[in-house]
């Protein structure tokens, strides 16, 4: 495994097998009336969100403090970033405060990247611009595996906005690793340019894809990056490529519904088929805990980053093939 | 995982321990439970220091033992450290029921995370921890594990525990102690008692995991590996595979 966690790419499918596992070990503890693991002790995680993020944010915030780490949260307003900081020199601050790891969401494309060639600590991409979420991903694939026991050759079908979701992009990329089989759905203005490239299929027709679905993921409309005319009207939207209850019935028995959040119930999303029990909405929240623990316990966890170079590097692959005793 | 089980020394957490030199090398086999190149008897040539009806007697000793201290086992909870204290909790567990003809429960605990050596060595992937639902609140609980060594593992194992509840009693049940102790800390039950230089290694097999029974005794060959601290010397140069 890298030092950084910028890609859903970068995971190898030993490397996401390992995260999974190591998520699945940790989900047992939200069960204890003890929910900390001395394991990060003196370590410093530092959440810097660019961007407004609340669960995302919080599900770090819990993730680094349940492992013991020391948490600063610095998000831009408030910050010298108002005032014209330059991401460089943020990184500069956090290299003088001693980050064991950054937790980076920024609205650039590429932002945890740079930052990563500025920092020693370990950067994890929680969301940059419109190009990946790779612990959304690791946490949707989680969330699939307990529901259904498996992943691979599973049939997921991923709906909507996927030109400005960063989520798309990450669960395809990390799904194609683990053997699941993507379909990406959605209006032709809402598919990006070159998405032919991408290792998955690509439909139009919503009703068409539903029955042949054990996980249908439906993306939020995100108007805040709407700066154009993607589709004629959110109802018309709704009618084509939302899930209703008539469509969710036409999924086969044991298929899961997914959202990453937040959602615009009656849009993309009908709050009966939010609410129904087939739907992981909540789910996916708790165990957005458990999989940001595996990724912080796996990257800061043992030697320091810093200090192993490329042993860190070899070391974790090594333990990837590690079969989890029974 | 867990590793301290036999978790050598000197190397690790501690730098220079009294009366023994950092450099010694050290490492059971048993250390590497749940490494990658775990592969068993084959790369080991060690000669074999129990049998299986050596390991089957002893374990049956041991289950006599619990039943007589805990006066019946009535409150007993066995808890297994992974990889290779599992499946001896489980065998325990059934020589009881076999004695007493009622059931004790028994689980996992994993002390990976709980480690006194984690920033040594790059992240590892964690074991189970299953614990029974009796809890182990008020219960005497019988940690197991495969070797007794520096002690370390049983350290992590009792701060793990304190995690998950408050026992009445905590006890330590061993297959093989080999000596070298680096804490204060002894085993309540012990299969046999194995006199060993650090430059030796103890591998535990087991039917559950390795496909046979056996405690196999060898020559550390890579002794000569000072400097580096990992515990793993022999299998793992460099700290890892």
């Amino acid at each position: 495994m890298n030092r950084h966690l910028i890609s859903a790419a970068d995971l190898a499918r030993d490397d996401a097998l390992l995260i999974l596992d190591t998520a699945e070990q940790l989900a047992q503890m939200a069960d204890r009336p003890i929910k900390k693991l001395p394991t990060l002790r003196g370590r410093t995680v530092v959440n810097l969100f660019f961007e407004d993020s609340t669960r995302t944010r919080i599900s770090f915030e819990a993730a680094a403090k349940r492992l013991s780490a020391d948490v600063i949260n610095f998000s831009v307003k408030g910050s010298s970033v108002a005032k014209g900081e330059s991401l460089k020199d943020t990184a500069q601050t956090l290299e003088a405060m001693g980050a064991d790891g950054v937790v980076l969401r920024h609205s650039a494309s590429g932002a945890p990247q740079r930052l990563a060639g500025w920092v020693h600590g370990s950067v994890i991409n929680a969301g940059d611009g419109t190009h990946e979420h790779p612990t959304q991903a690791l946490l949707d694939a989680f969330t699939m595996r307990r529901r259904l026991g498996r992943l691979d050759g599973l049939r997921v079908t991923i709906v909507g906005d996927v030109l400005h979701s960063r989520v798309a992009r990450s669960n395809v990329l990390l799904l194609h690793t683990l053997g699941a089989e993507v379909t990406l759905v959605g209006p032709p203005t809402l598919l990006p340019v070159a998405i032919e490239t991408w290792p998955c299929a690509i439909g139009y027709d919503l009703d068409a894809a539903v029955p042949k679905s054990d996980v249908i993921m439906m993306l939020r409309i995100q108007q805040e990056r709407m700066n154009a005319a993607y589709f004629p009207s959110v109802r018309e939207y709704s009618r084509r490529y939302g899930l209703d209850a008539a469509r969710m019935a036409l999924l086969p028995e044991h298929a899961i519904v997914m959202h990453p959040g937040p959602m615009n119930r009656g849009v993309e999303i009908a709050a009966e088929v939010a609410d129904a029990p087939r739907s992981t909405v909540v789910e996916q929240v708790a165990n957005g805990v458990s999989v940001r623990m595996a990724v912080l316990y796996l990257l800061l966890g043992g030697m320091s980053a810093s200090t192993a170079g490329t042993a860190g590097t070899a070391g974790t692959a090594g333990t990837a093939g590690t079969e989890v005793p029974a | 995982m867990h590793a301290a089980s036999g978790s050598p020394p000197s190397s690790g957490a501690e730098p220079a321990h009294a009366g023994r030199s950092a450099a010694q090398p050290a490492g059971t086999a048993t250390d590497f439970a749940g490494q990658a190149d775990f592969a068993g008897k084959a790369d080991f040539a060690g000669k074999a220091v129990l049998e299986p009806a050596d390991i089957g007697r002893a374990l049956t000793r041991i289950a006599h033992e619990i039943i007589e201290r805990t006066k019946g086992a009535g409150d007993v909870v066995l808890l297994g450290i992974p990889t290779r204290g599992v499946p001896l909790a489980r065998r325990l567990a059934e020589r009881i029921a076999q004695v007493e003809g009622h059931q004790v429960p028994y689980g996992s605990l994993d002390i990976t995370m709980y480690r006194d050596d984690l920033r040594l060595r790059p992240a590892r992937a964690l074991g189970p921890t299953q614990v029974p639902p009796e809890g182990v609140d008020g219960r005497i609980v019988v940690l197991v594990d495969d070797v007794l060594y520096s002690g370390r593992t049983v350290r992590a194992a009792l701060d793990a525990l304190n995690d998950i509840g408050r026992p009445r009693a905590v006890q330590l049940a061993i297959l093989v102690d080999r000596g070298h102790r680096e804490l204060p800390i002894r085993a309540d039950y012990v299969g046999k008692n194995l006199p060993t230089s650090q430059q030796e290694m103890v591998r535990v097999l087991l039917a559950e995991t390795d496909g046979e029974d056996a405690v196999l005794l060898g020559d550390d060959d890579e002794h000569s590996q000072h400097s580096r601290p990992s515990m793993h010397s022999r299998h793992s140069p460099g700290g890892r595979p």
